[in-house]
């Protein structure tokens, strides 16, 4: 059965984030800072095996990190692994049952208990968080 | 005398008299012979307590009874309306027209299921998946046997699962569902819900098999708490905290 027959709303479908409030645009986030982190990732792993040619192969190469580009880079790696980790332990904890709420009754109109405050809140903190990281790091690799 | 209007009479009345009126766009595709979905648009009196639904059997009435669409209970009980209104998924006997603030209102069938034709899709997949997590208690004894009494339970007990038997199968969670959007395979927030709410009644004992159901590649890890599919639920059973209560059994969180 192809995806059309099958309706599937697909990845465009998945990635968007304007339908269902701020847990859905985490939702994007976390899946974005993911892949963000494990691209920085493999080119870490490229850089720093530059030193295998030597000394003047690994200083050229940092040296691209020591552009604006560079910086702009690494600010956004900054946000990206601040929001994944805050994010991801709102999410982890909440895999275990932890601040989804108790079952109950429910009344109309229907105010779903495990998006509560506290993972609004939780969720506000990582963007906030990653925010403000970014720009202590772009201060830092600005200020001088 | 009062004369109370005939049959004949009552179906020929036209429902709505009011002068404001919206456009609504109704989807139309047939597999048959469409490459692709279309829309037709109608312009169609409302009321404030007009319903999506009223006025989807409206056009049917007036202006094309070909539209394609399944309805029964016009009540949120039966869960055979669920569509695409205005972009997000919601049952069209439960949405009024007049709190969607819109003039133009788009109904599309629920993404995730395969189309019969126009608004009405197939449920048979969420009917699978449902049965797939045994949605009945397991245990050996039966009240039905002599000489044994029917199963007690707490009214505290009941209430954690009574929320989740309020799921009228409509497939609403299914359709909002970030994974169910890209993967077939996925078992989805009702039947992953409807897990929870067997798993957690006292008269079942059936909890490890259906952990070992649910423990799958396309299972229960793939959920990640989007929570799209509380928001959209008509009845409150709110499937995203029924799946990570679940998982917590799993992972060792609850007993």
């Amino acid at each position: 059965m192809t995806n059309q027959d099958e309706n599937k709303e697909g990845i465009g479908g998945m990635i968007n984030p304007r339908r269902y409030g701020i847990e859905r645009v985490a939702y994007l986030l976390m899946r974005l800072s993911g892949l963000g982190l494990l691209a920085y990732f493999i080119g870490h792993i490229y850089e720093t095996s530059t030193i295998l040619k030597g000394q003047i192969g690994w200083n050229e190469f940092l040296a691209l990190t020591q552009t604006n580009a560079g910086h702009a880079i690494l600010a956004i790696v900054i946000a990206m692994c601040v929001f994944h980790t805050v994010n991801g332990i709102r999410v982890m904890l909440g895999h275990g049952g932890v601040g989804v709420g108790k079952p109950a009754r429910p009344d109309y109109p229907y105010i779903p208990a495990s998006q509560n405050i506290r993972h609004k809140m939780g969720i506000y903190s990582a963007i906030i968080l990653a925010a403000i990281a970014m720009m202590y790091g772009l201060a830092v690799m600005f200020g001088e | 005398m009062a004369q109370t209007p005939s049959l004949a009479e009552e179906s020929g009345s036209t429902p709505f008299s009011s002068s404001q009126s919206i456009t609504l766009r109704i989807a139309r595709y047939n597999p048959q012979h469409d490459s692709a979905k279309s829309f037709m648009e109608f312009q169609v009196p409302y009321e404030k307590w007009t319903t999506v639904l009223e006025a989807i059997l409206e056009v049917k009435k007036h202006f094309d009874h070909s539209v394609a669409v399944r309805y029964s209970c016009r009540q949120a009980t039966c869960g055979s309306c669920g569509m695409i209104i205005n972009g997000k998924p919601r049952l069209a006997c439960f949405t009024k027209i007049s709190e969607l603030n819109s003039n133009v209102i788009t109904v599309e069938p629920m993404n995730n299921f395969p189309i019969i034709r126009d608004l009405a899709v197939k449920f048979e997949r969420l009917f699978d998946t449902h049965h797939k997590i045994k949605p009945y208690l397991i245990r050996d004894d039966t009240e039905i046997t002599t000489n044994t009494k029917e199963f007690l339970q707490s009214p505290e007990e009941l209430e954690q699962y009574i929320q989740f038997s309020n799921c009228i199968k409509c497939g609403l969670c299914n359709s909002a569902c970030p994974t169910m959007a890209t993967d077939s395979s996925f078992v989805g927030p009702q039947a992953l819900a409807q897990a929870y709410r067997y798993v957690a009644d006292s008269r079942d004992k059936g909890k490890d098999n259906r952990l070992k159901i649910i423990d799958d590649s396309h299972g229960i890890w793939r959920c990640h708490f989007a929570g799209s599919c509380s928001q959209v639920c008509p009845k409150g059973v709110d499937p995203a905290m029924g799946i990570q209560l679940l998982r917590g059994y799993m992972l060792g969180f609850r007993s």
